[in-house]
């Protein structure tokens, strides 16, 4: 009796190497990468010979050519005798600008209406229920098409827009207002604002570590007051500044001066961002409905109000909830930029995938430049979320 | 003996009780709420009734621009006229009882699914899920079965709208459970695959992959194949929506425990038998909701095919407001009322009951 091979009933049998589903499952895959490269080769094949019988160009030479469009709405200098690669970078910034805005005031409103939806007055609880289960409910491209096509085109021609305190003007050219022309002191003084406002700022956080570390609370209104007023109004007098408005004024057919929110960008910010908004005051609630009310509970035993309840306690572990899907509707308002081109606002899909698409031809590279740009945008905002996700998480309470 | 002595329960007073408390505790509980809340009530009595008015009462019913042109509310004439268009599209209107029938089959199909028991049920939605589409393509296009061929350029309105939108809730399902289990695969290259294009489509907004499915699959054909434009928009929406559905679907199979892998594993199936039979049944439930969900976000984004020059009901509402015969301003905005108002009925109705089922499906698990 082979007694040494005998290791007794709970030694499992050691796997062969080659298992029968090893095997299997090596075959299985190497099946599949042959048939993936097979396709991509049928497929790169039929394209090659589909570019070629065309007369298409193919890789990224074309950026270097003249463009010969104008771009409407332009934040970088851009005319028809800059390149597509200029062009390319002129959506980027657009698309980037809007996107900035929409998610800033997205935001803005989807926390008030979040706020709103949980509010003990029933009147305004149910409105805000109303403005989310109709604006989410209704596509993003029929609201675009809304704001853009009935409200904002059919307004009245400058001589009979409408005007506030004769400096800020809505008409069917766009909405005009006053541009601050800063001279070199007023700038100083904007300067000394931020300055102050990231001391105030600074002072306000090691208030607050004081706190967190003895239990005793510091005044820090004062630093508030010295950063936000005193300091750049010290700058403004010290420099002697002068801030002049340049105000828009109807000449001739339009406005001369000021600056000028055109309505395709309102439109798209607009629709952009009451959409987004609805999103995100159903994730604010559902965040806030989501703390366990014995918080509450112990806040207002505490003696805290409602206010101190929600600014303190609730919200700072709402967040946590919030965070998550608040990323989510970020990056999907970044990627529905991208419908703003149905309502002529240049972006990356009208100047990329429309009239460089149409004027070269050059189907593969175009959308592909577009999609890489999404992607791109989409990982940063990703990034960029998962760092304060980090950081709230990282406070424990 | 009677008891004379004690008084009769005296009512609460209404200030404690009743709507006079409710007002109170909901509309005033303090001067700062109070003040909101008239601010928000006369806001409420300067809007709504002008809403009212412009809606219906002041509105032109039936007629031609001209009445609208005159009516100071909305032009529901111009709804009125076109609706058949908004329907149908450019369907010939001798064989609009096809769509009809067509509409009638899915109702059909929808309506077995809401019924709570049906012998069979699984296999009855199974069944309908291969064979809808094959009948109301049938239908729809005519050719094999005798009908007359409807080319897919004539299809429009609500009902591309519902073609889009069935296709891509029907496609989107089977393509993004493979996608899930392919993620969750022990093979390498399967996973990499499934999860660089989940990633992939989940980056990107939908009109690039509609304008890849519109420009690029007729260059990745061979010479002389051609693809017809519906087919290739709704391939592009299938592949998209089927990584968003992979991603829901990736959340059941997380929260099936590994007990049941095991114990499927034991009694001796193999994988398919096992992810078919034992795991994918109760993955799939727990994400009802969340499948439903999807199936809204798939509803609006029928929407984006008007982009690449198909007319779904925005679309056809869109070339209706800039035709010659119909331009005015409240034109403009009653037909966006009125897509809005469809777009937001379908969608709202379908939340609801996603908010319904989870509501049903959590009684398991609510403490």
């Amino acid at each position: 009796m082979p007694v040494s091979r005998d290791l007794g009933p709970m030694a499992a049998p050691k796997p062969a190497f080659w298992t029968r589903s090893r095997i299997r499952s090596v075959l299985v895959q190497f099946g599949f990468v042959v048939l993936l490269v097979l396709l991509i080769q049928f497929l790169l094949a039929n394209t090659m010979q589909n570019l070629a019988r065309q007369g298409i160009a193919s890789g990224f030479g074309f950026l270097e050519n003249r463009a010969g469009f104008d771009i409407a709405i332009a934040f970088l200098d851009f005319d028809r005798n800059g390149t597509y690669l200029d062009a390319f970078w002129t959506a980027i910034v657009n698309t980037l600008v809007l996107a900035t805005l929409g998610i800033a005031l997205a935001t803005l409103l989807g926390f008030m209406i979040g706020l709103a939806r949980v509010s003990p007055n029933w009147l305004i609880s149910r409105l805000a229920a109303v403005y989310i289960e109709t604006f989410r409910n209704i596509p993003l491209l029929l609201q675009l098409f809304f704001w853009y096509f009935a409200i904002l085109r059919p307004l009245p021609g400058p001589r009979q827009s409408f005007d506030v305190a004769g400096t800020v003007f809505l008409s069917n050219r766009g909405l005009y207002m006053p541009k601050p022309l800063l001279d070199s002191g007023a700038q100083l003084a904007l300067l000394a604002l931020v300055v102050g406002l990231i001391f105030a700022l600074f002072m306000a956080r090691s208030a607050r570590r004081h706190r967190a570390a003895t239990g005793n609370s510091v005044a820090v209104a004062h630093w508030w007051l010295i950063g936000l007023v005193g300091l750049p109004v010290l700058t403004w007098f010290a420099t002697g500044a002068s801030v002049e408005m340049s105000i828009p004024s109807l000449q001739g057919f339009n406005f001369r001066g000021g600056m000028v929110i055109l309505p395709e960008m309102l439109a798209a910010l607009l629709g952009l961002s009451i959409y987004i908004a609805a999103a995100v005051g159903e994730i604010v609630r559902s965040g806030i409905q989501g703390i366990d009310h014995g918080q509450t509970e112990a806040a207002q035993a505490m003696g805290h109000t409602r206010g101190q309840i929600m600014r303190y306690v609730v919200i700072p572990q709402a967040m946590r909830i919030i965070i998550p899907p608040l990323t989510t509707q970020y990056q999907s308002l970044a990627k529905n930029t991208s419908l703003a081109s149905a309502i002529a606002f240049p972006e990356i899909i009208s100047i990329i995938a429309g009239t460089t698409l149409t004027q070269t031809g050059q189907a593969m590279e175009t959308i592909a430049l577009a999609m890489l740009f999404y992607l791109t945008v989409s990982l940063f905002i990703a990034a960029v979320m998962n760092f304060f996700n980090w950081r709230v998480m990282r406070r424990s309470f | 003996m009677t008891d004379t002595l004690t008084p009769p329960p005296l009512k609460a007073p209404s200030t404690v009780i009743g709507p006079l408390d409710w007002i109170r505790k909901n509309l005033f509980p303090d001067w700062r709420q109070g003040l909101l809340t008239i601010v928000v009530l006369w806001l409420l009595v300067r809007t709504v009734p002008p809403l009212i008015d412009w809606l219906f009462l002041d509105a032109a019913w039936a007629g031609d621009r001209d009445d609208c042109v005159a009516a100071s509310g909305a032009c529901w004439a111009f709804v009125n006229a076109r609706w058949g268009q908004f329907i149908y599209g450019f369907y010939p209107v001798e064989h609009r009882w096809r769509v009809d029938l067509s509409m009638l089959t899915l109702v059909a199909s929808i309506a077995v699914l809401f019924l709570p028991r049906v012998a069979h049920k699984g296999w009855i939605i199974t069944g309908s899920f291969v064979a809808l589409p094959v009948i109301c393509f049938a239908l729809l296009h005519g050719g094999p079965i005798g009908l007359e061929i409807v080319p897919t350029d004539r299809w429009g309105g609500f009902m591309l709208t519902l073609v889009v939108a069935v296709a891509g809730m029907l496609g989107a399902l089977p393509i993004g459970i493979l996608l899930a289990l392919g993620r969750r695969s022990q093979m390498p290259a399967i996973r990499i695959f499934c999860v660089t294009f989940i990633e992939l489509f989940r980056a990107v907004p939908l009109i690039t992959v509609l304008f890849m499915a519109s420009v690029m699959l007729p260059l990745f054909m061979p010479q002389g194949f051609s693809m017809d434009k519906l087919l290739r928009a709704l391939i592009g929406v299938a592949l998209f929506n089927g990584a968003l559905m992979a991603e829901v679907v990736r959340g059941g199979l997380q929260a099936i425990p590994k007990g049941q892998f095991e114990a499927a594993t034991a009694s001796g199936m193999g994988y398919w038998k096992m992810m078919i039979f034992v795991v994918l049944p109760q993955a799939l439930r727990t994400v009802i909701p969340g499948l439903v969900n999807t199936y809204v976000a798939i509803i609006k984004d029928t929407t984006l095919v008007l982009i690449i020059g198909l007319f779904d009901l925005l679309g056809i509402v869109q070339a209706g407001i800039a035709s010659s015969d119909w331009l005015a301003p409240s034109v403009t905005t009653s037909g966006y009322v009125f897509a809005g108002f469809g777009f937001w009925a379908l969608c709202f109705s379908l939340s609801r009951y996603s908010m319904y089922l989870e509501g049903k499906l959590n009684t398991g698990r609510q403490r």
